[in-house]
């Protein structure tokens, strides 16, 4: 399988825009259009892994992007915005670095991620070795984005976009056990948080834009 | 059903059954009852053949943490007997309370006794997610603060942490076949030798930094101090004892595997720079802590870097030395937070400036966490100092440019935990809190705590055969 195939072209077509995604993750200013573009990278998710369920031929991995699809699309975007709107918080994104220099980084971790992955898996598959660097280029703009940003809910969302390159790598590599039960693994630790914010109302960590400003609640000052 | 599995599936049937339980003296019974037959049950490990058994194993490397975490399970929960009422917990907080203690004993057991890799990966987010909950549970903005950054740092280290797990599959994949065996520990270890050694280069990268982030090896180690401290104080005895070493284990089974590849780069100089680092700064930082938790924190972060070090170092003996440092700490390390918890309330705080002269006004107590400190300190003829002093010779034996930074780190954590034990049991007593802990919260704590420092005396003075058979077994698979 190679380039000009469909099964492979398709699945480069949905891993790049995954990537691409994460780049609008690191360049929108306003919290919706974040969550917006997380629900979008939910879905492409789901459609990758249902893609190559149906090209490994592996039914499992359709339910892995029913799953992706339910939770990240929709259920968790959802609750992101009522989130965002009962507790009123702010709807512009704070930034530690700026707009500009979060692209350059994540240009440079795209590059680093090639530059590692594409010359370890020469004797690997051709379609695994491009997955596994797109794989791991959203890794890196996750925690580039968990990095650079400030707010809570911002970094829940960078986590989830980290996890969504997980497992686009863990569908993208055939015959993986377990996928399903590790992407719900995965899946559950974001959901209980989120529905631990709901139930107790821990506003004070949400409401405030900064989380620098909480930083003073180590309890030891001398 | 097989013994590992129902060693797992107790406690969580377990903290099914005390999410139902409202009543806070029933509760914390049942929560003893679990934990004892769970130790019981783990036992029958020792009689147990070893070898894999679907997603599980039994070994000489596991058999001996498993025992221990619950044993360590058991006394913290006599010990959570005493100490719940002080900690203010509505019902609703008190049942998810004893759900996350019992199920995150579950998801430690899962994690030791796993030989899937894939599931050893959900065990400790299982653990993970429990512990965030506990840490979280008083509610008060540093507690919040705390469990905040121990969810992010630690959701960043087990995403890693899988991605190096699949990428160890792609690479056994050619080999070891499509499904299960690609993520078996033992199947992995066996085909190592054949696999492409760019991607397990690759993968241990990964899992090193993904699991040693759990495992709290500097850099990766700053969300330790603070869930360790806001959390109510039994979460930090297990989180100690227990979390630490099923992470630190789960880097020694991808070091194992990487290590069968004559090809790869070497693991250990990874592994011995993450612990010098760790001693190193622990070291300097023991110097400035003020709050007592924060200060023991901080001696599990240097007790984990000298365990990684030995690892790294490798060699029979220096393996030996880690796995006996390793268990000395869960033992030693869950007796000092008994003993600062029952403090911490005596004197109505745990800054360490609060707490003083506890040998003169209540001698039990300062007795105790003073022989505590002094084992933790790695002081004869407790464990930690026969493992110290076996690493540090056979540091010296075959490296002894290493030995000196290894020997700075150590005397500098020594010397700061000496100071402290000072102050808080030999020093002028200070005032106790308005309302004292009543005796039978003075008692859970207490005989739980002389019966951890008994445990290490005997580890360090007449360690049984059987156990010194399995450590030495296991030293030998590490190598």
């Amino acid at each position: 399988m190679t380039f000009g195939q469909l099964p492979y072209d398709f699945a480069h077509l949905l891993g790049g825009a995954m990537v691409l995604l994460s780049f609008v993750l690191l360049y929108q200013r306003r919290v919706s259009a974040v969550i917006n573009a997380f629900a979008t990278q939910g879905a492409l998710l789901a459609v990758a892994a249902a893609w190559q369920g149906f090209v490994q031929g592996a039914p499992q991995l359709y339910l892995t992007a029913l799953i992706a699809f339910t939770a990240k699309a929709v259920l968790i975007p959802l609750a992101l915005r009522t989130l965002v709107r009962r507790f009123d918080l702010h709807r512009t994104v704070e930034t530690a670095l700026g707009i500009g220099p979060s692209l350059i980084a994540g240009v440079a971790l795209v590059a680093l991620a090639i530059l590692v992955v594409l010359p370890v898996t020469v004797a690997a598959r051709v379609i695994v070795r491009e997955d596994l660097a797109l794989a791991l280029s959203v890794v890196l703009l996750g925690m580039l984005m968990m990095i650079t940003r400030r707010n809570a809910i911002l970094q829940v969302v960078g986590l989830m976009s980290l996890e969504n390159g997980l497992i686009l790598a863990a569908v993208g590599v055939a015959g993986m056990p377990l996928v399903v039960e590790l992407s719900t693994a995965a899946l559950v630790l974001v959901v209980f948080v989120i529905a631990g914010v709901f139930v107790f109302q821990i506003r004070e960590r949400f409401a405030s834009v900064d989380i620098a400003f909480l930083e003073t609640h180590r309890g030891e000052r001398r | 059903m097989p013994l590992p599995w129902i060693i797992v599936f107790l406690p969580w049937l377990g903290a099914l059954a005390l999410a139902a339980i409202p009543a806070e003296r029933l509760a914390a019974r049942v929560n003893i009852a679990i934990a004892a037959a769970s130790f019981l049950l783990s036992l029958l490990l020792f009689g147990y053949p070893h070898g894999e058994q679907g997603w599980t194993r039994v070994d000489a490397l596991n058999i001996p943490f498993v025992v221990l975490s619950a044993f360590v399970g058991l006394t913290t929960a006599v010990f959570s007997a005493g100490q719940i009422a002080a900690e203010g917990f509505d019902t609703p907080r008190l049942r998810a309370y004893h759900l996350a203690f019992q199920g995150f004993l579950g998801a430690q057991a899962l994690a030791l006794l796993s030989d899937n890799l894939g599931v050893m990966w959900v065990a400790i987010e299982i653990a993970t997610l429990a512990s965030v909950l506990m840490v979280a549970a008083h509610r008060t903005p540093a507690a919040i603060e705390a469990a905040w950054k121990f969810f992010i740092l630690c959701g960043v280290g087990i995403a890693l942490a899988l991605f190096g797990t699949i990428v160890l599959y792609l690479a056994a994949q050619p080999v070891a076949g499509v499904g299960d065996p690609g993520l078996s520990w033992a199947a992995l270890r066996a085909v190592a030798a054949q696999c492409d050694e760019g991607l397990l280069n690759l993968a241990f990268v990964f899992l090193l930094v993904g699991y040693g982030t759990k495992a709290g090896l500097v850099p990766l180690h700053s969300w330790l101090p603070d869930a360790e401290a806001e959390g109510p104080i039994t979460i930090s005895a297990v989180l100690s004892g227990l979390l630490l070493n099923a992470a630190l284990m789960a880097v020694l089974r991808a070091k194992a595997i990487v290590a069968a590849h004559p090809g790869t780069v070497a693991p250990g100089p990874f592994l011995i720079a993450l612990g010098l680092a760790s001693v190193l700064l622990a070291g300097l930082a023991l110097w400035r802590r003020a709050d007592a938790r924060r200060f023991f924190a901080w001696s599990s972060i240097a007790h984990m870097g000298v365990a990684a070090f030995a690892f790294g170092f490798g060699g029979a003996v220096a393996a030996l030395a880690g796995l006996l440092h390793m268990a000395g700490h869960s033992v030693v390390k869950s007796a000092i937070f008994f003993g600062v918890g029952l403090a911490a309330r005596l004197k109505g705080s745990q800054r360490l400036a609060d707490i003083g002269g506890l040998v003169a006004t209540h001698p039990a107590l300062g007795w105790g966490l003073a022989v505590a400190v002094v084992a933790v300190a790695g002081m004869p003829p407790f464990v930690m100092f026969t493992s110290e002093v076996l690493l540090l010779q056979e540091t010296a034996a075959r490296a002894w440019w290493l030995a000196l930074p290894l020997g700075a780190g150590l005397f500098l954590t020594v010397a700061a935990k000496i100071a402290t034990l000072q102050q808080m049991c030999l020093g002028d007593p200070t005032p106790d809190a308005p309302q004292p802990p009543d005796r039978m919260a003075s008692l859970t704590a207490l005989v739980p705590l002389w019966l951890h420092l008994g445990l290490a005396l005997l580890l360090g003075l007449l360690m049984p055969a059987m156990v010194s058979a399995l450590l030495a077994e296991a030293a030998r698979m590490l190598q």
